[in-house]
């Protein structure tokens, strides 16, 4: 019985996994072999042919390119983000979790809500908010922009994490003499590092995933992010490098999966943890 | 001055204070960066503003019935339904399989759930760029796959012989039954529209079935392990157990994984502006496309913002049912 399911499991599991994960296999496949391997047509895809495996299209990417500042402009954009957004949802999470009653459960529902607002639905208002700010092509214009979708979805993870920290211990504190913001400091914070930790990661892949805003306020290479400039700067009209664009699709993808993988569990508790205690 | 700062302290301390206090900072930046550029989305659709200005003068509801009467907007409309919704059929079923097989422990869970989560985990704009590649006109795998005998050496196996054999005859319908794929001339998945579209809804599935997947592990784990004994006591196995048992149990969670991948769909831009940018011949356009071809590349301002305030109303429709989700499962 047992093993037959476990069988069953590798049956399900096996064949989806080699589906969904094969366009990075074949984009991995594809950075590592030559131009003429690639553009030629007689070959077999599957095996390395003429001159491959190379690590040419990796040397482009990072020589020729201005790719290596585009992640750093993510990564830039990416920290001054997830400060912003901890200094924002740390205080809101904690107060809907403990310290409001009734009203404190629709404000949250209500945050959450605005998470569904789309970015598509803000472009254009904000496109123009932007150049009258003199904002554009600024990565400034990003690090305001992106809170306001990283707020909601973090103030709803971190009400999670808090409700799951026994007021106990807080109580304790308080007893004790301590003030309410430093037994926040002291006992609250500390216990939510793992909680604090997957709001960071996923806030942190959420601005490497945005594209509408990116590609609507910034149009010169120097500034662009990664999502956007891939589809734009590597694109020229007709002339494609695709060992390298493959190169520069998989090199951010492959660590955020993991760290993905790791704060997974957690990310699940926070989500629903929310909405279905 | 020391008597101040001990009520100042007070105050503080006092829940009714601080609450609102801590709360205030993200509502405000949240009311000012969603809020505000909503209702200037609202405003900017009932003017003819243009890029350049952030207003103009007002036309009432003539954006919105100018765009009603634009048959790229009616084909863009029809896109995002169908695009949302055959993505979404998809989806559901593959993750409610996934996730009854992920929920048990095996050996080599961790590498599996680490390939079946890539797709939602690397950037779209990124992955999206690796479909162009796939599904290239000349250099497509996929198409070399199907014209290319894929068991060496043995008799030849060519995989569009047996896709034409299976799906190229009158028996099925139109929507179905598929024109004979030449070796010479094999499929141009980027360049006909048919094609296009069903690249687009593929790649769709293919990114939110990870999500899904994940949020339905999470309702089945939260099942307490005495609902399997009971069932095994009245006799309820295999379908029956989980159409009677496990199904009415995993329903809401399965709709919220559901609402959310409609939300997801139907509002992105990403997948098919770098994929097809809407053609070929406005062939995959769909409302967020329109309304950046309308409103930045065709400097309409005022009607693009009318356009992607056509996904307002559903929006508004889903959240109204996810409330009452929330509510129906916080009572039980």
């Amino acid at each position: 019985m047992e093993r037959r399911q476990k069988l069953l499991s590798y049956l399900v599991v096996g064949p989806f996994a080699i589906v969904l994960a094969f366009p990075f296999y074949w984009m991995l496949m594809t950075s590592l072999r030559s131009d003429n391997d690639l553009y030629d047509i007689q070959q077999v895809p599957f095996k390395f042919n003429a001159d491959s495996p190379t690590l040419a299209n990796y040397r482009f990417l990072f020589e020729q390119t201005d790719y290596r500042l585009w992640l750093q402009n993510t990564v830039i954009v990416g920290v001054v983000v997830v400060g912003i957004t901890l200094v924002l949802a740390l205080p809101a999470g904690y107060a809907l979790a403990r310290l409001s009653g009734r009203w404190g459960q629709s404000v949250g529902v209500g945050i959450f809500l605005t998470y569904l607002v789309p970015p598509t639905l803000l472009f254009l208002p904000l496109s123009r908010v932007v150049s009258d700010l003199n904002l554009n092509d600024r990565l400034w214009s990003l690090i305001v922009v992106y809170p306001s979708f990283t707020v909601p979805f973090s103030t709803w993870l971190l009400m999670g994490f808090f409700k799951t920290i026994p007021p106990e211990l807080e109580d304790a504190a308080l007893v004790d003499g301590a003030s309410r913001l430093s037994a926040l400091v002291r006992v609250v914070f500390p216990l939510s590092i793992p909680g604090i930790l997957t709001v960071v990661i996923f806030s942190f892949s959420l601005v490497f995933n945005e594209f509408i805003y990116a590609l609507t306020f910034i149009s010169n290479s120097e500034t662009r992010t990664v999502s956007s400039a891939v589809p734009t700067e590597l694109i020229r009209g007709d002339v494609f490098y695709w060992g390298a664009l493959m190169a520069a699709t998989l090199i951010p993808a492959i660590p955020l999966a993991l760290l993905y993988n790791a704060f997974l569990n957690r990310f699940i508790a926070g989500f629903t943890g929310g909405a279905f205690r | 001055m020391a008597a101040s700062r001990r009520r100042w302290q007070d105050t503080l301390e006092e829940r009714r204070f601080l609450a609102p206090l801590l709360i205030a900072p993200a509502v405000l930046f949240i009311g000012l960066l969603v809020g505000v550029p909503l209702v200037l989305a609202i405003y900017l659709s009932l003017t003819d503003a243009t890029a350049g200005s952030l207003t103009g003068d007002f036309v009432g509801l003539r954006n919105y019935l100018d765009a009603w009467d634009d048959p790229t907007f009616r084909r863009a409309l029809k896109n995002t339904i169908i695009f949302t919704v055959v993505s979404q059929a998809i989806v559901l079923l593959c993750a409610g399989f996934l996730a009854h097989a992920l929920v048990r422990n095996f050996r080599g869970k961790w590498l599996l759930r680490f390939l079946v989560l890539l797709p939602w985990a690397a950037p779209v704009a990124l992955s999206t760029v690796g479909f162009l590649w796939i599904f290239h006109s000349l250099y497509s795998v996929v198409n070399w796959t199907l014209v290319h005998d894929i068991v060496p050496g043995s008799p030849a196996f060519y995989p569009y012989k047996a896709i034409n054999w299976a799906f190229a005859r009158d028996f099925w319908p139109g929507f179905i039954q598929i024109s004979p794929i030449e070796p010479i001339d094999p499929p141009q998945w980027l360049g006909e529209p048919h094609l296009a579209m069903a690249a687009i809804i593929l790649i769709h599935a293919w990114r939110i079935i990870p999500f899904a997947t994940v949020i339905f592990i999470a309702g089945l784990a939260s099942l307490p392990p005495e609902i399997d004994d009971a069932a095994l006591v009245d006799g309820a196995t295999g379908l029956r157990k989980f159409w009677y048992v496990t199904f009415p149990l995993q329903l809401p969670i399965a709709l919220v994984a559901l609402l959310f991948g409609i939300v997801f769909t139907a509002t992105d831009i990403t997948v098919v502006q770098v994929l097809t940018q809407g053609g070929p011949f406005n062939s995959t356009q769909i409302l967020t496309t329109w309304a950046y071809a309308t409103g930045i590349n065709g400097a309409a301002l005022g009607e693009g913002a009318a356009i992607s305030l056509y996904l307002l109303p559903p929006l508004a429709f889903v959240a109204i049912l996810m409330l009452w989700f929330a509510r129906k499962v916080e009572v039980t």
